[in-house]
């Protein structure tokens, strides 16, 4: 019987790996991804609490969340073209236009 | 072992494998690919958990949309840019000092915390039981999810918009 603590690190292992990519990629969209990443973690962890609890309100998190991740990705992306059609590149160290 | 085990053990292999190839894989692209794995690796962790209604949600909505999102946006700036974008990475070992720290943070609170709860018996239809907090205690946060998903649609539009 796999217990709570076992989905738990497994969500927290994932979060590791998502915040390694967040903070190593160069490109914009790779960043995104790493956030994805670190967004799916916190869904698991949000629907084992929520299954060994019997509390049904992790649960409509987890579908809040998945939706607003979609809007995110959706703008984030049109962000990143947008960026893209102006600097002709989408590589995070290179957009310092607002650095001081 | 019963079959729960294996099936645990076997997408948390998955998972973990697939989720490192998102952040390691120098091809971005491949990365993309290696990412709707991980998509569909934690639908299989809500089917382990006796959410099937979570499980379609997942694959629906991640695995389908962002994915589909991701690649044409791609597909897009490579296109622009007329050559394959590189994927590199900086500060390889100070972002594995930090994403490790945050890991033994979390499992530093875990060991702390009590968790030994058994997991009691999954008799109640999950599903009905998130319709029935949609349009219940939920129902005012739904109608924002609504303005919100308006919101973002009129604003992917308007950044993408061509210029004229």
């Amino acid at each position: 019987m796999i217990g709570l603590p076992a989905y738990l690190i497994l969500g927290a292992l994932v979060f590791s790996i998502g915040l390694f990519g967040v903070l190593t990629r160069r490109n914009a969209v790779g960043i995104l991804l790493g956030i994805e990443l670190m967004l799916n973690a916190v869904n698991i962890n949000l629907v084992a609490f929520a299954r060994f609890n019997g509390d049904v309100a992790g649960l409509v998190f987890t579908l809040f969340t998945i939706s607003i991740t979609v809007a995110e990705v959706a703008v984030g992306l049109a962000i990143v073209i947008a960026i893209f059609r102006v600097r002709r590149t989408v590589e995070a160290d290179r957009l310092d236009l607002l650095r001081g | 072992m019963t079959l729960e085990t294996v099936g645990f053990w076997v997408v948390a292999t998955v998972l973990l494998a697939s989720s490192l190839a998102v952040v390691l894989t120098p091809n971005l692209f491949h990365a993309v690919l290696y990412l709707a794995a991980a998509l569909v690796a934690t639908a299989g962790v809500f089917l382990l958990l006796e959410q099937p209604f979570l499980f379609a949600v997942q694959l629906l909505l991640y695995a389908g949309g962002v994915v589909t999102i991701v690649v044409f946006a791609i597909m897009l700036t490579e296109r622009l840019v007329g050559e394959r974008i590189a994927q590199t990475s900086r500060h390889v070992v100070n972002g594995a000092i930090v994403a490790a720290a945050v890991f033994v943070g979390i499992v530093g609170f875990l060991i702390g915390a009590p968790l030994g709860a058994p997991r009691p018996a999954g008799t109640v239809d999950t599903t009905a039981a998130i319709g029935r907090a949609l349009v219940g205690p939920f129902a005012v946060t739904l109608e924002l999810l609504g303005v919100l998903l308006v919101v973002a649609l009129l604003g992917a539009l308007y950044f993408a918009r061509s210029e004229e």
